[in-house]
């Protein structure tokens, strides 16, 4: 064991994992993360923690997974390289591991431009990949970046994303590959509603042995509409969503869209157990956190092991 | 070269609003190439003042001269045989160059009529596009001649992110992906093995993080 977090027992003993995602509030209202908890509550293996997701401030990922841990749930704090330099991530990673927190998922992070402070100044001293690093050589190694010992090194389950639909589309597995060279021990991916696309790019993962070497979680959210559908298409970079799906949701009608978008994340997440390589799904219900329940019993994954 | 972008008629006439009399100093060189700074733009700027000033019932008395440069001591000198009748130079050199003159006449403020905003080329006429950031690390070798930290909106070192689509950065459909644009040279150049080999953490300390730099060349110190 790395860290020993829920997610990697349940994943090392084989089984196949459900995460889900918990965009933090706002402001200050912890309320709002109560009720969201409440929610994913026995029906995911660990909770994704977002970091200011779009570049809209919001309360800090550490700060929420520190309270979900609070809650008896286990966070995976998302840490992007947008705000932070290479001083202050490593100081954030050394205080998240003293309040409890095992997992990190390491990411570049949405262009400030996207957000609610577009002249804001951005940082990127490291790129994900190099984050990924960082926080190897911290475990691993026992080392900070500048080369310094570290005083009781924080033993992190690191994770990454991949973005199999981004272009170029025959560079996204390279970039995997760099990425599981870099220290990833599981990836989760941009949600997925292109099956085929994604099986494609599951073929490549095969073909270079990265399913032997990382823990692949396929990406998955629930659509609510048709709007929903083509918002996805058009303005989520590196999104795609076939027209089948949107025949599907407008076919559905505005009653039955939400039914629908239900019945379509089931049947993804069927196929998906299906996929050599894949190890679990991340399910991201973007502020439709009580379709969590519905979903992940309808696909047969309740009730989750105990790790 | 260096390229830069006049300001706007009415902030400059707020910045010269204590003067009726200024000098309005061009520079013949990168501003005059991205014709922002030159002989001509002197000429337009300062007619324009002229007859802001003339609307405002206010005289403005204008000396216009174009230097050879204002980044280099001995093109600066020809200015202080009459900057002394002027209380203020309008400076459209560069940002070097408008801090260079104001290094040079100490007495005098130096305002800036140009933003300066990158070093860039010509891309065709009348189009400027970015290039280098000058971060004193050149990475060109390993990356097809694009250099990730100017022409990625994030400037990741092993990109593209999640976020490059048909060729273009998730920032706007407008603007290149640096590194769709890396990739199709590499590609070019059968060198597409470069892009499996993870960049390691940059040092920023040759960049402006490291402070304000300098380069001196003994050999050629008089």
């Amino acid at each position: 064991m790395k860290a020993g977090s829920n997610l990697e027992k349940i994943l090392s003993s084989g089984q196949f994992a459900v995460t889900g995602e918990l965009g933090p509030p706002k402001g200050a209202d912890v309320s709002v993360i109560e009720r969201k908890a409440k929610l994913l509550r026995g029906n995911v293996d660990s909770i994704n923690v977002t970091d200011n997701q779009t570049a809209i401030v919001r309360m800090s990922s550490i700060a929420v997974s520190a309270l979900l841990i609070r809650m008896g749930l286990e966070p995976n704090m998302q840490m992007v390289c947008r705000d932070r330099n290479r001083i202050a991530m490593q100081s954030d990673i050394f205080g998240a591991y003293a309040l409890g927190i095992r997992n990190i998922l390491c990411l570049s992070g949405d262009h400030q431009k996207f957000g609610n402070h577009p002249t804001a100044k951005n940082v990127f001293d490291l790129d994900s990949m190099q984050l990924l690093q960082t926080v190897k050589r911290m475990r691993d190694e026992h080392k900070v970046l500048g080369g310094d010992e570290i005083e009781g090194p924080p033993q992190m389950f690191i994770g990454a994303a991949a973005n199999p639909f981004a272009d170029p589309f025959e560079y996204r597995v390279i970039r995997l590959a760099k990425k599981v060279a870099s220290g990833a021990d599981f990836i989760q991916t941009q949600c997925i509603y292109d099956m085929g696309k994604f099986e494609r790019f599951m073929q490549m993962v095969r073909e270079r042995g990265l399913h032997q070497k990382v823990h692949i979680l396929a990406g998955v959210t629930p659509l609510k509409s048709v709007g929903m559908a083509k918002y996805m298409k058009e303005k989520v970079a590196g999104m795609e969503v076939p027209d089948e799906i949107i025949t599907r949701m407008k076919g559905a009608g505005k009653e039955k869209a939400r039914e629908e978008g239900l019945n379509i994340c089931v049947e993804q997440i069927q196929r998906l157990k299906q996929v050599e390589g894949v190890h679990g799904i991340h399910l991201m219900a973007i502020e439709w956190e009580d379709a969590v329940h519905t979903i992940v019993e309808r696909a047969g994954l309740l009730p989750r092991p105990e790790a | 070269m260096i390229i830069a972008e006049g300001k706007p008629i009415k902030d400059i006439l707020a910045m010269i609003e204590p003067y009726d009399k200024i000098i309005v100093a061009g520079c013949k060189g990168c501003v005059t190439v991205c014709s922002t700074g030159g002989e001509k733009e002197v000429g337009i700027l300062s007619s324009a003042l002229r007859l802001a000033r003339q609307t405002q019932g206010r005289q403005l008395e204008i000396k216009e001269v174009t230097l050879e440069r204002q980044c280099d001591t001995e093109y600066l000198e020809p200015l202080r045989e009459y900057i002394d009748s002027y209380p203020a130079v309008l400076s459209l050199a560069c940002g070097a160059g408008i801090q260079f003159l104001a290094e040079k006449f100490r007495k005098h403020p130096v305002l800036p009529a140009v933003d300066t905003q990158f070093i860039g080329v010509t891309e065709e006429q009348g189009v400027w596009t970015e290039r280098c950031q000058a971060c004193g690390n050149c990475v060109l070798d390993q990356t097809g001649g694009i250099c990730p930290v100017a022409r990625c909106s994030k400037s990741l070192f092993n990109g593209p992110c999640g976020g490059s689509k048909n060729g273009k950065c998730e920032i706007d459909s407008q603007v290149d992906c640096g590194w769709q644009l890396i990739y199709d040279r590499l590609k070019e150049l059968g060198q597409l093995e470069k892009l499996e080999v993870v960049m390691p953490v940059k040092s920023w300390s040759t960049s402006r993080d490291g402070g304000p730099r300098k380069r001196v060349r003994e050999d050629l110190k008089i």
